[in-house]
């Protein structure tokens, strides 16, 4: 991760890893030394704040999910006499969904490879592959939404499908706002190019965009595997 | 064009909303002219609304507490004298107005006056007492408060356009469903607590990167102030408990606008979901509050003890074993549920044990008094205050926690006296200390001592006036949200409860006197030392007000009371450390964001209230365009020269000499 960090100098090392106090006794001022372990280090170095705060959003934001999680296991059974999970689902709908989401994950993987290797080419090509990718899985699922809704199993048919739609509904929400911030962030690369602070929200995007990777593993078990057991 | 909004939106017929809210918009419009006449806009957008300065930003959210304290407190006078007045007749409140009121009251409360000067005192104390210059991510810093005061906005806004929900403050479906309520008061209060919790996230994610990753060299986690710790604790609380509010609420929210069906009656809803849910947030909540406040205690219990904290890893791990158990015992809130006996077994335990860690805390602080020479200034009156107001609270929240007892105290007054026990004893007494202890180091004086303790002692007075007669009324069956009553034992209780509001009306008073003599007077007040009370964390090390920077140089901290340490040094050599070597320092530059995109919310959130669709729209692509905008720009630092720095610190450094010279030969 250290070589996204273009202000990371092997031969003076400006961290002075494993130096921490002594050399800040001396009374510079400008901080930014790694903590030596015991938290005495000093501030930390501006890139593992960002990151280190954008986890801590992340970790929020699972929070979040949980709570609609919690409430479509409490629902999962509530069909009001409507129809349930297994007469629903689409099921290689939501298998090629899936594939989607997972290749979008490792090119956007590569464009963390490309960044590193400061490709501005390889860099576009692999964020907008990941951006397409994600174009398709959402149209997939507004797909499936759509054909639920015109069956008249949309979110207001139960409470069962209500908890459905807004679990899986806030995901595509994060993927759609995570699309928005993709372009921005090849806009930002192409005119601003590799510089200190677009590394850190490249970080920060790949996380993120990992992140949905996670939470969909979690709603294609919870939602769909066990739904269609249902 | 306008959705549902239309001139009946405004109560024309209800002399006492339209009178209150023509009022309030009548003072903020000449606040504003006066600000324009005189010509202090361009000063106020410069230099406060879009600093992205932790000290600034702290004193804004101090004040919008306090504002939003006393709208709230305005409430609550309302509601003490139409209960004196409501007994087998109607008093002047219609139910429909009076159940407005005592939601507003709550949600006010704790959303808008009692978060915001936690936040406020913690965004002005924790990055100061780390030793360091600003927060981890500074303009989120700002968005934050914005955001916050949007929530606020809107609240008020219900005042005058509209109304206000009538669920009380947590908005129980099915009570606050569209069926129930189909006015636009529950939308209100939904769309206030989602913008804004979305603000009070971000600060919790900003302060616990903060706390971990930004603290002054030699700073390790055990030699930070205890203020710190459970600035930490209540952040993590915030991180893992605010989604889970914003995501309650959002299920609300598509019940009332998209005909979901999480919490209805019909279709599979489930509406003790919601209890759960919101209580899973709401009781970190508690302690979301009541954690800092226990942290400006120990600073303050400390500091005018004399004497280094009793017992500091204790309290450490007392902080963190509240933080973690109070994620195990939301369902007290809902014993009644039916959730089985052993359900309620299993969280009357957990409940119990919390109120060993306090314990812990408390034993603490007596033994940090115990032996200490103690001054007692007001500071130090609101905690020792606090010391016995809280006890009591907290033991009558043990017996609550016991099931059998709650099915009978559930929902009475009982319960009402229990939780304003702990939250004016703790959050608002520890608010009160906090400000009086730190407004020297905000503003450069101190504030008046007489009127001071003047304030204390009535709200101690009125507190127990109003709030004991409520817990026997409790007992005598009284409910909570009464408009009227006709059981004739209750009558001298609640009669006592609404003499007593009269002393803490006194008692605000002189808190609003202390600030007008203390400004003017503030010449007499000042504190060129930078350190007013003989205090031991880092705060004090630097000059009154602090520089945009805080410290010339970051402190080399190496023990737990860094600044104490520094002090004793000086004393006994009689001289201060050598001058170091300045060098520039960088800062943050001032950014409009979150003034802005808080402008937008406001726009989205009232567009959403009153179904102005188009309205939605267009303040969601201008927060897109807002955000891209700011991740354009490409100076986000400026310089400040090593020269100015210089200038700042020799400054200080003479007043702390003579400050040495005056002190020469006593012991520290
Ligand atoms: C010693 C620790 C505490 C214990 C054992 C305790 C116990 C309880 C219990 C069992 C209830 C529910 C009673 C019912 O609804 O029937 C309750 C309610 C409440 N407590 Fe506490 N509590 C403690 C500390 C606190 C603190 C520190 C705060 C705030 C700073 C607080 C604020 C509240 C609030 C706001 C409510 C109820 C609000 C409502 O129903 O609208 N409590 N407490
Ligand atoms: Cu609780």
């Amino acid at each position: 991760m250290s070589a996204t960090d273009t202000s990371f100098d092997r031969a003076t090392d400006p961290y002075r890893v494993g130096h921490g106090r002594e050399w800040l006794s001396a009374g510079a001022g400008r901080g930014y030394v790694h903590a030596t372990g015991h938290g005495e280090g000093g501030p930390a170095s501006k890139r593992v704040i960002v990151g280190y705060g954008f986890w801590i959003f992340l970790l929020s934001d699972i929070v979040m999910f949980s709570a609609f999680f919690a409430a479509h296991a409490v629902l999962q059974t509530a069909t009001a006499g409507g129809p349930s999970g297994r007469e629903l689902f689409n099921w290689w709908s939501i298998v090629l969904q899936t594939f989607l989401l997972l290749v979008s994950s490792f090119t956007c993987g590569l464009s963390a490879v490309a960044t590193e290797a400061r490709s501005q080419l390889w860099t576009q090509l692999a964020l907008l592959v990941t951006g397409l990718l994600g174009v398709g899985f959402l149209a997939l699922e507004g797909r499936d939404f759509a054909g639920m809704v015109l069956q008249g199993a949309g979110p207001d048919r139960s409470a069962f499908l209500s908890s459905l739609f807004a679990v899986v509904g806030l995901h595509g929400l994060h993927v759609s706002a995570g699309l928005l911030w993709l372009g921005t962030m090849m806009a930002q690369i192409f005119v601003k190019g590799f510089r200190a602070d677009i590394l850190r929200r490249m970080v920060c995007f790949n996380l993120f965009w990992h992140a949905l990777d996670i939470i969909w593993v979690a709603l294609f078990t919870i939602v769909y595997l066990i739904g269609l057991g249902r | 064009m306008f959705g549902k909004l239309t001139w009946q939106a405004i109560p024309w017929d209800q002399p006492i909303p339209l009178v209150a809210g023509s009022v309030v918009v009548l003072i903020v419009l000449a606040v504003l002219a006066w600000v324009v006449i005189k010509g202090y806009l361009p000063y106020l957008w410069r230099e406060w609304i879009t600093s992205v300065d932790h000290k600034r930003i702290g004193v804004m959210y101090t004040l919008l507490g306090a504002v939003m304290l006393l709208r709230g407190f305005i409430d609550a006078i309302m509601m003490r004298s139409q209960q004196a007045a409501a007994f087998r007749a109607a008093g002047y409140l219609p139910p429909e107005h009076y159940d407005q009121i005592f939601s507003a009251h709550g949600t006010i409360m704790i959303f808008f006056a009692a978060m915001p000067i936690v936040i406020g005192l913690m965004n002005f104390a924790v990055p100061l007492q780390l030793g360091v210059r600003d927060v981890a991510f500074p303009t989120l810093n700002s968005t934050s408060f914005w955001l916050t005061a949007t929530g606020a906005l809107l609240v008020n806004i219900s005042l005058v356009i509209g109304e206000f929900a009538r669920t009380g403050w947590l908005v129980y479906p099915p009570l606050s469903g569209l069926p129930y309520s189909p006015g636009v008061g529950v939308d209100y209060y939904l769309w206030a607590l989602l913008i804004s919790g979305v603000g009070t996230l971000m600060t919790g994610i900003n302060f616990v990167t903060t706390i971990l990753k930004i603290r002054a060299p030699g700073m390790s986690y055990l030699r930070m102030t205890i203020f710190c710790w459970t600035a930490l604790a209540a952040n993590l609380l915030i991180v893992a408990a605010f989604p889970i509010l914003t995501a309650t609420l959002a299920m609300l929210a598509l019940d009332r606008y998209l005909d979901f069906h999480f919490f209805t009656n019909e279709a599979g809803g489930n509406m003790m979901m919601f209890i759960n849910l919101i209580w899973a947030w709401g009781h970190p909540e508690v302690y979301i509050l009541v954690l800092p406040a226990f942290g400006i205690f120990s600073e303050v219990i400390s500091t005018f003890s004399g004497k280094p904290l009793f017992n500091y890893r204790s309290m450490v791990a007392a902080t963190m074993f509240i933080c973690l158990v109070s994620y195990m015992v939301w369902l007290h809130h809902f014993f009644t549920m039916g959730a089985g006996g052993n359900v309620n077994a299993f969280f009357g335990i957990s409940t119990s044990i919390i109120a060993v860690g306090t314990g812990v805390k408390i034993y603490n602080w007596l033994f940090t008094m115990y032996g200490g020479r103690i001054r007692f200034a007001t500071p130090m009156l609101w905690s020792m205050g606090f010391l016995v107001t809280f006890v009591i609270g907290g033991m009558t929240g043990v017996l609550l926690a016991v099931p059998p007892a709650d099915f009978l105290l559930h929902n009475s007054l009982f319960l009402v006296a229990h939780f304003h026990n702990v939250i004016i004893g703790g959050v608002l007494f520890a608010a009160f200390a906090g400000i009086t202890y730190w407004f020297p180091k905000a503003f450069g004086f101190k504030l008046d001592e007489g009127w001071g303790k003047i304030a204390f002692w009535l709200s101690l007075i009125g507190f127990y006036v109003v709030f004991m007669p409520l817990y026997v009324a409790g007992l005598l069956g009284m409910t909570r949200r009464l408009q009227h009553y006709d059981v004739a034992a209750w009558r001298p209780w609640v009669l006592v409860a609404g003499i007593g509001i009269i002393i803490m009306i006194c008692a605000a008073a002189c808190q609003v006197v202390q600030f007008v003599v203390s400004i003017r007077r503030r010449d007499e007040l000042r504190d060129e030392t930078g350190d007013p009370w003989d205090g031991r964390s880092l705060e004090w090390a630097t000059a009154s007000p602090p520089p945009p920077f805080n410290f010339a140089v970051l402190p080399d901290v190496r023990g737990e009371e860094p600044y104490w340490e520094i002090k004793r040094r000086a004393i006994e050599t009689q001289q201060l450390s050598a001058e170091p070597k300045y060098e520039p320092i960088e800062m943050p530059r001032n950014s409009p964001t979150g003034f802005i995109t808080a402008f937008f919310c406001t726009m989205t959130g009232f567009a959403l209230i009153w179904h102005i669709w188009w309205m939605v729209g267009l303040g969601i692509v201008a927060a897109y365009a807002v955000f891209v905008w700011f991740a354009w720009r490409d100076v986000t630092e400026y310089s400040i020269p090593a020269e100015e720095v210089a200038r700042f610190d020799r400054a200080r450094r003479q007043a702390r000499e003579q400050w040495l010279a005056q002190h020469a030969g006593q012991p520290a």
